[in-house]
């Protein structure tokens, strides 16, 4: 056996090695994960970060990582065929100055639930930043979805916290959904220990 | 369902909220997480392939005009998981300051020289026995204002992926016998001294290329699998 090596946190300099656009190294993950081809309905997801005291942090780094539009991830423990090898499921975003992050991707199918069932569409989110000793884990779930009701997920987390995980529509925008993110404190967002 | 993915294991982790580093007390979560089962989206990741990295991007030294002012260094390592079995064709990127203590970053404002021969970025996959290695400059201290005369131990950024989006790390490898571990609330949020060595590199004469560079040894050990009773009738 061997024992795990610790967390650290990515420090207010993380661009330089994740999101290096800046500096002159080449950028192997960005912030678009749906090239043209790609099946299923585009969608663009922005927020903003804010710590406990209301700032938003210019410094963090979100991850995502969720299903193609037929609800299958291409990861050999699904296992199922996907219809485009392009979509690899992933994504990076950096905040800028005023704490803001953006993705354009497709709208994740419903995913295979534990036991049977399904999962409703989700996006499975890591956010980095100085100040975090370790990952923070939570998923971004689509308000109005009518999965959401039966989802074994949403149904562990408290019906007065569950908004906090509901990317809300931009009706001035169609297809773009709004997800805030509040690190601590009041509205704080829900986050998970799997 | 049983789990994939061990959870005892990340008793090894710092808490969100360490006093001492104050950025922390803003920023950890004040509510319980909420543990939930590891399905489908948890035990699948992003995958890449030895594609995703250049060769030269291994080797910091390279792709300026000359070489960095510092020690060359070597480190070089095996990525494993709980098991001790080797994590293959995993991408690691690592990020650092210069021999001085200054990140070439527009937000760092150490006033140390930059280096224009030295961005301090690299990344490279792991090859079918987990093992890496890069070549770069050993980082210096560098000042911080977390409290009065605050400095922080030398130490290179890696961050690493594994085979499922559950065994995702980032982590910070400090170098042996570094004088400010004692001082530094980020290497200390990790309460376990054994745990804290483990983020520590060794020495290694046998990585040392005689006339050219010291050698480093830093094995990383990713999140492993879930050791049930079940998981082992099936062995």
């Amino acid at each position: 056996m061997s024992e795990r090596t610790p967390s650290q946190t990515v420090g207010p300099f993380l661009h330089i090695g994740l999101a290096p656009a800046d500096y002159n190294f080449r950028v192997l993950f960005g912030s678009s994960l749906a090239g043209p081809g790609v099946a299923g309905v585009p969608i663009e997801i922005e927020g903003a970060i804010r710590d406990g005291e209301g700032n938003v942090l210019p410094d963090a780094l979100v991850e995502i990582w969720q299903a193609d539009s037929d609800g299958r991830y291409p990861h050999p423990a699904d296992g199922r065929p996907v219809r485009s090898n392009s979509f690899r499921g992933f994504g990076r975003a950096a905040t800028d100055a005023a704490g803001q992050f953006h993705f354009a991707t497709v709208k994740p199918g419903a995913v295979p639930a534990p036991g049977g069932g399904l999962q409703a569409p989700h996006i499975n989110v890591g956010i980095f930043a100085r100040g975090l000793l370790k990952r923070l884990f939570t998923r971004i779930y689509f308000a109005g979805e009518a999965l959401n009701a039966g989802d074994p997920i949403l149904a562990l987390v408290p019906e007065d916290r569950r908004h906090t995980l509901m990317a809300q529509p931009d009706t001035t925008h169609p297809g773009r959904f709004r997800f805030d993110i509040r690190l601590q404190g009041a509205d704080e967002t829900v986050f998970f220990d799997a | 369902m049983d789990d994939t993915y061990s959870r005892a294991s990340a008793a090894a982790d710092p808490p969100y909220l360490a006093a001492d580093y104050l950025s922390t007390r803003t920023r950890a979560p004040s509510r319980p997480l909420i543990v939930i089962p590891q399905t489908l989206s948890e035990i699948t990741g992003p995958v890449y392939g030895h594609s995703d990295a250049l060769p030269s991007e291994a080797d910091l030294t390279s792709g300026h005009a000359g070489e960095p002012l510092g020690e060359r260094i070597i480190v070089k390592g095996r990525v494993l998981d709980e098991a001790g079995r080797p994590v293959p064709n995993t991408l690691i990127e690592i990020w650092q300051c210069n021999a001085a203590g200054r990140y070439i970053h527009v937000v760092d404002q150490h006033p140390a020289p930059l280096d224009p021969n030295f961005t301090g970025a690299g990344r490279c996959v792991t090859d079918a026995d987990g093992g890496y290695a890069f070549i770069t400059i050993k980082p210096g201290a560098y000042p911080w204002r977390n409290h009065a005369n605050a400095w922080r131990p030398a130490h290179i950024h890696f961050s690493l992926f594994g085979p499922s989006f559950l065994t995702r790390l980032v982590t910070q490898m400090y170098f042996p016998g570094d004088p400010l571990f004692a001082f530094d609330p980020i290497f200390n949020a990790v309460s376990d001294a054994n745990a804290r060595q483990r983020m520590v590199c060794q020495f290694d004469l046998a990585t040392t290329r005689p006339e050219w560079a010291l050698g480093y040894r830093f094995d990383i050990v990713l999140r492993g699998p879930n050791a049930t009773p079940r998981d082992r009738d099936h062995v």
